[in-house]
């Protein structure tokens, strides 16, 4: 049986679907096990028999052929590769400064989401300006980036019910992390704030902005600075490499 | 080059192929026809590289070419007709240029696909032509849009398909998260008879049954992980919901396994109120049933059969002479 993995294991692999395999690095999301899947991912996507490798906020997808690859070897190779695997020590390649506006127009719960912290508006604000946030993990639609990891005021439930529309580029809270909704969403998540940054544009050579490991920073704009940024897809985001 | 003029159509019309494998990392799912088996039936009936097919939802539309094409018509089976006469699904039919292909409402499943000689040529994007408007790559159809096709004339043939249109018995493999169903609640879902709930989409169907929800052990407070095609998710309040090839890549709630490719097109063409029933398998057995798409093109293969028409109205079977199997001339199949 390969249903079960070892559970004292370091990294645990467990089936998803008929071909593929979760690589889970830890049950609770650390800067540490995101930076472990990310580097993983990085190692698996090259083997043999591999469709696919993506890393999530704790854990990797690998999608394999089993017409190229039998399962039980497959898994084999996995758990080698997997067995004693430290992520090596990397630093942030690209960085991305991306305008946000903050105005109330923009940030429908704002004010909510400074109550629950405790933070206060300005405070809120100032403290996710000067984070340095990663890309956890891109994922639930195209491009969409998963951003972390808040200090511990932010670990905020999502909301029980669902706010029915928030709009594309809506920048959203609960547990730690930002989304940065790259289309128009119901969610759970509350608002917060909103860019022009597009992160999925196929009419970009690139559609794809965002690579998991990328650094984030927000700057806070106005709404009329905002309006102005709109007709442009990258929002006025700047790219440094590192 | 040909034309397909989609005259009106829909609601829920859309381009699909067999989707855009390598973008997950990107938060792009596999996307795809919902009903795969439909392409390899559409593939094995009209031989040759494909392009894209026409996905319709319930419901067909009309359309028509601006030369003289061959269709296949396949998946759930639909009422069609060119000028009044009815067409036989899961077979091929030529069109004839200017002429009205008229197709109305599923009689069986949900799903039918229309697939022109050589496919509809429309732009690829990231590697395919797969519309997943909830992702916001391509747009469905509202009718008055036309597409070039490859087109041509070739074999009229048809083939048994399989049955799927109806529920049935769906098997799955558990997964990562299965353990947190406990041992009862798992049996319970086995033992439950489920129906198609009327909402559904591209992107899953609801279950609908009688009785408490299937809750999970720690059901809102789970890291979100990857999530693929035919996972079974309990909802908020334990109500399950079948993944379908537009799921998103990430998700949150806690899924009791995985549908096996070989059933997945029983959930997808299941028809609001058809019966389902889960069973587990491992993954043992399901790599047994495992078909890849070729293979199931080439299988078939094997079962066409020249597109004859209607017996009843063929006074001697025995009269028609059928070389090699095919049927190439200009009679009036229907």
């Amino acid at each position: 049986m390969v249903e079960q993995r070892p559970q004292d294991a370091h990294i645990r692999i467990y089936p998803l679907g008929t071909d593929g395999y979760v690589l889970r690095v830890s049950d609770s999301l650390t800067e540490a096990a995101n930076a472990t899947a990310i580097a993983l991912a990085k190692v698996i996507a090259p083997l043999e028999g591999v469709i696919e490798a993506a890393p999530s906020l704790t854990s990797v997808f690998v999608r394999f052929d089993p017409v190229k690859v039998a399962r039980a070897a497959f898994v084999a190779m996995l758990e080698e590769k997997v067995r004693d695997f430290e992520a090596p020590d990397d630093r942030a390649q690209r960085r991305w400064t991306i305008p946000v506006c903050f105005d109330a127009s923009a940030a429908p719960q704002l004010a909510e989401v400074a109550d629950i912290t405790g933070l206060g508006q300005e405070a809120l604000i100032g403290e996710l300006c000067a984070a340095r946030l990663s890309v956890l993990a891109l994922g639930f639609a195209p491009g969409q980036p998963y951003l972390g990891i808040l200090p511990e005021a932010w670990d905020i439930p999502r909301q029980t019910s669902l706010t029915e529309a928030v709009p594309q580029g809506a920048i959203t809270v609960a547990v730690r992390q930002i989304v940065l909704f790259a289309n128009r969403s119901a969610t759970g998540w509350r608002q917060i704030g909103q860019t022009g940054f597009r992160p999925f544009d196929l009419g970009r050579a690139a559609p794809v902005a965002l690579t998991a490991g990328d650094e984030v920073r927000f700057v806070p704009i106005g709404r009329g600075e905002f309006d102005g940024l709109l007709s442009d897809p990258m929002g006025g985001a700047r790219l440094e490499t590192l | 080059m040909t034309q397909i003029i989609i005259q009106s159509g829909g609601p829920h019309l859309s381009l699909q192929d067999f989707g855009r494998l390598g973008h997950f990392a990107s938060g792009i799912s596999v996307g795809g026809a919902a009903d795969p088996l439909a392409l390899c039936e559409a593939a094995a009936l009209l031989e040759g590289a494909l392009g894209a097919s026409l996905e319709m939802a319930g419901h067909g539309g009309r359309f028509r070419f601006d030369e003289t094409c061959d269709v296949a018509l396949t998946g759930a089976p639909m009422r069609a007709s060119v000028e009044g006469k009815p067409l036989l699904w899961g077979a091929v039919h030529r069109i004839e240029k200017g002429a009205v292909l008229e197709i109305g409402a599923a009689e069986r499943g949900v799903y039918g696909y229309l697939t022109p000689r050589g496919g509809i040529l429309s732009d690829e994007i990231l590697g395919s032509r797969s519309v997943q408007s909830s992702a916001g790559i391509g747009s469905a159809i509202t009718g008055g849009e036309s597409f070039r096709v490859r087109g041509g004339a070739g074999a009229l043939v048809k083939l048994r398909q399989q049955d799927r249109f109806s529920g049935g018995l769906i098997r799955f493999v558990r997964g990562s998260q299965s353990h947190l169903f406990d041992g009862a609640t798992f049996a319970r879902f086995e033992e439950t008879g489920f129906k198609r709930d009327p909402r559904g989409n591209r992107q899953g169907v609801a279950l609908a049954f009688d009785g408490i929800g299937f809750a999970a052990e720690g059901q809102l407070s789970r890291v979100s992980d990857f999530i693929t095609v035919g996972d079974i998710q309990m909802t908020g309040d334990g109500r399950p919901y079948v993944l379908l090839a537009d799921c998103q890549t990430i998700g949150g709630y806690p899924r009791i396994g995985t549908v096996i490719p070989a059933d997945l097109p029983k959930i997808a063409q299941a028809g609001v109120g058809a019966p389902l029933r889960f069973a587990a398998i491992s993954l043992e057995e399901a790599d047994r049933l495992y078909v890849p798409h070729d293979k199931e093109i080439q299988a078939m293969k094997r079962n066409i059969e020249p597109l004859v028409r209607d017996p009843h109205e063929i006074t001697d079977l025995l009269a028609y002479q059928l070389i090699d199997g095919m049927i190439t001339g200009d009679e009036e199949w229907l």
